[in-house]
């Protein structure tokens, strides 16, 4: 009972987490940008979708649409605004650029947290639930709203590795990520390139930070732990590497389940953390890192 | 060295330190707590400055360093009594040992994967200081009975002397010959390796110094407070609040993120009145410095002057 429990929660809190950090690691393994301001637009996206039907009186369905549309714009603007100047500065030298952005993509993240918490509160919001009512899975009382969840996040990892893998967008976006001077080479403009993967990541982020609004609800508070939670995810399955991120996610959504119902909720974390830092001791580049 | 001594920028320095050690005669008492906070918060922006401006990496968890300073010192003097000076001397040796034990792991891994792990350093410490509450106090902070003195101006001056010898060794350590060596090891590890230097004894020592003074300085500062909380010495905001101070005030100058604390914290004082919108404004106008003056406050000016 208690371990189907364990396998239905742990597998909807891993999807979760897999959805929100493979448009991060996509980020970074095309255009090497690790993006802090991360968590802020997940819970942008979430916080969009809870004013739409909650201020706007909008059903849910555009309440979402209009969430994910939400973290798209606030990826765009976090590209143009931060990443896209400190690249092109030449007032800051090339090797400290990728701190440049760190500290940029921090501040910008701090922002739109506080822009938040100034018009919206830092009451926790959340989103109302597509479907609701429960269903019974193998004796485990589970919300239609868990299983939505898991369902969504899947499709959207699905399909964009049929985007990636089948298209010749994704084509030449594997390509940059490979070898840049090579796109540039072969007549592709890097820019729009980078264009593209922020537009996906911003869906991305966009899905799961509603879907998260929607299981679990979000605040203004749950902007650094989100970030911090995907950074952990994405160095733990190796920079870059978005299979290696799926299997982080799972092995961190279902520690994290099995600390809380076996140990306590208060230890949630912990576990996760301490075996970030035995990897980093044991395997510095991660799960199926690339040095 | 000797040339220091007859440089505009000592004689700048002097003026300013002699000015800020007259203030008590003649500014409220609020004025002199709100500046007492800012030189402590200081002394944490210029370790960080010596081992992100200098050595080059980003320590994301400058919080770690100075909450088991912290919290070393309170815990002492709060279950054992014993003396201030003791138990400063002791956290700021607790600091160090955790800089080490830090340092070991982060040192093999560089860029991100050295920011990450020194991130996820704080978060398992305050994770620890919420488990062990009954030694730490939790959430709601650690009392501690004693203090060094109540006399806001002696205070005053204590923050000020300390901050003054951290700034003179830690910018000295930064002009010495081990700054230069620090400075090409973090911008080109390999020629600084193959030109005979051992960067990673180097980038441990800068280590050690940064978690030495980060740890005095959180000690002594919760001494000022009396309570340690993780809000006010672990929390990751405290630790954004430090980076930013230091890129704010200039990176590699040292000083500059002295400068970038006080002004930081002055700031977030008169932008009371806009109510939750001060961290918006100041982390606004920090991305604007990134942006278009990458140098901060004394890099601009330093390279005014360098110009002329």
């Amino acid at each position: 009972m208690l371990a189907f429990q364990i396998l239905i929660d742990g597998f909807a809190i891993s999807a979760l987490y897999a959805l929100g950090a493979t448009g991060f690691t996509l980020i970074f393994g095309v255009s090497g940008v690790l993006n802090l301001s991360h968590g802020a637009i997940m819970v942008l996206a979430a916080v969009a979708a809870w004013a739409a039907a909650s201020v706007l009186h909008l059903d849910t369905y555009a309440g979402a649409l209009i969430g994910v549309a939400v973290g798209m714009v606030a990826a765009f603007a976090t590209y143009f605004a931060v990443v896209q100047p400190i690249q092109r500065s030449t007032r800051i030298a090339n090797e400290e650029k990728e701190i440049f952005v760190l500290t940029g993509t921090l501040l910008w993240g701090i922002m739109i947290q506080e822009l938040i918490a100034y018009f919206f509160t830092n009451n926790a919001k959340t989103v109302l639930p597509i479907v609701g009512g429960v269903v019974n899975i193998l004796g485990v009382r589970t919300p239609k709203n868990e299983i939505f969840t898991a369902v969504m996040c899947c499709l959207a990892i699905g399909l964009l590795w049929l985007l990636v893998n089948r298209t010749r967008t994704g084509k030449a976006v594997l390509a940059a990520s490979m070898n840049p001077r090579g796109v540039t080479l072969l007549g592709l403009e890097l820019t729009r390139i980078y264009v593209v993967v922020w537009a996906i990541y911003g869906i991305l982020a966009g899905i799961a930070g509603v879907l998260l609004g929607m299981f679990l609800g979000v605040s203004s508070y749950s902007v650094g732990p989100l970030t911090a939670s995907a950074f952990s995810i994405v160095v733990l399955g190796g920079l870059g590497s978005v299979s290696g991120s799926l299997i982080a996610a799972f092995v961190v959504g279902y520690l994290e389940t099995l600390t809380a119902y076996l140990v306590s909720p208060a230890y949630r974390t912990i576990p996760a953390l301490l075996l970030l830092v035995a990897v980093m001791y044991i395997r510095p580049q991660g799960l199926l890192g690339r040095r | 060295m000797a040339a220091f001594f007859k440089s505009r920028l000592f004689f700048v320095s002097l003026a300013i330190v002699v000015i800020a050690a007259t203030l008590p005669f003649y500014v409220s008492g609020y004025v002199l707590g709100l500046l007492t906070v800012a030189y402590y918060f200081g002394v944490f922006a210029m370790s960080w400055d010596l081992l992100f401006g200098f050595a080059g990496e980003v320590n994301f968890g400058p919080t770690f360093l100075i909450g088991v300073g912290a919290y070393t010192a309170g815990i002492l003097n709060n279950q054992y009594g014993w003396s201030v000076y003791l138990c400063v001397a002791l956290g700021a040796l607790a600091a160090v040992i955790a800089g080490l034990v830090l340092a070991l792991p982060a040192l093999r891994v560089r860029g991100p994967y050295f920011g990450l792990t020194t991130l996820v350093a704080v978060l398992i410490l305050q994770n620890f200081v919420v488990v062990f509450a009954d030694l730490t106090g939790g959430e709601i902070g650690l009392t501690i009975p004693d203090v060094i003195t109540i006399d806001p101006n002696v205070n005053y001056w204590i923050a000020l002397g300390f901050m003054v010898i951290s700034a003179a060794i830690l910018y000295g350590l930064s002009q010495s010959p081990i700054g230069l060596v620090l400075q090409a090891s973090g911008q080109d590890p390999v020629q600084a390796g193959a030109l005979g230097f051992n960067i990673v004894k180097h980038k441990l020592a800068a280590f050690i110094v940064s978690a030495f003074f980060s740890g005095l300085s959180g000690a002594l500062l919760v001494f000022y407070f009396g309570t340690a909380s993780v809000g006010t010495v672990i929390d990751i905001a405290v630790g954004v609040n430090v980076i930013v101070a230091a890129v704010l005030g200039g990176r590699r100058t040292v000083l500059g993120a002295a400068l970038g604390a006080i002004f930081l914290i002055v700031a977030g004082e008169f932008l009371r009145p806009t109510g939750e919108l001060a961290t918006f404004i100041v982390s606004a106008v920090a991305l604007l410095v990134v942006l278009f003056f990458p140098g901060g406050f004394l890099g601009a000016a330093l390279s005014r002057e360098g110009r002329s």
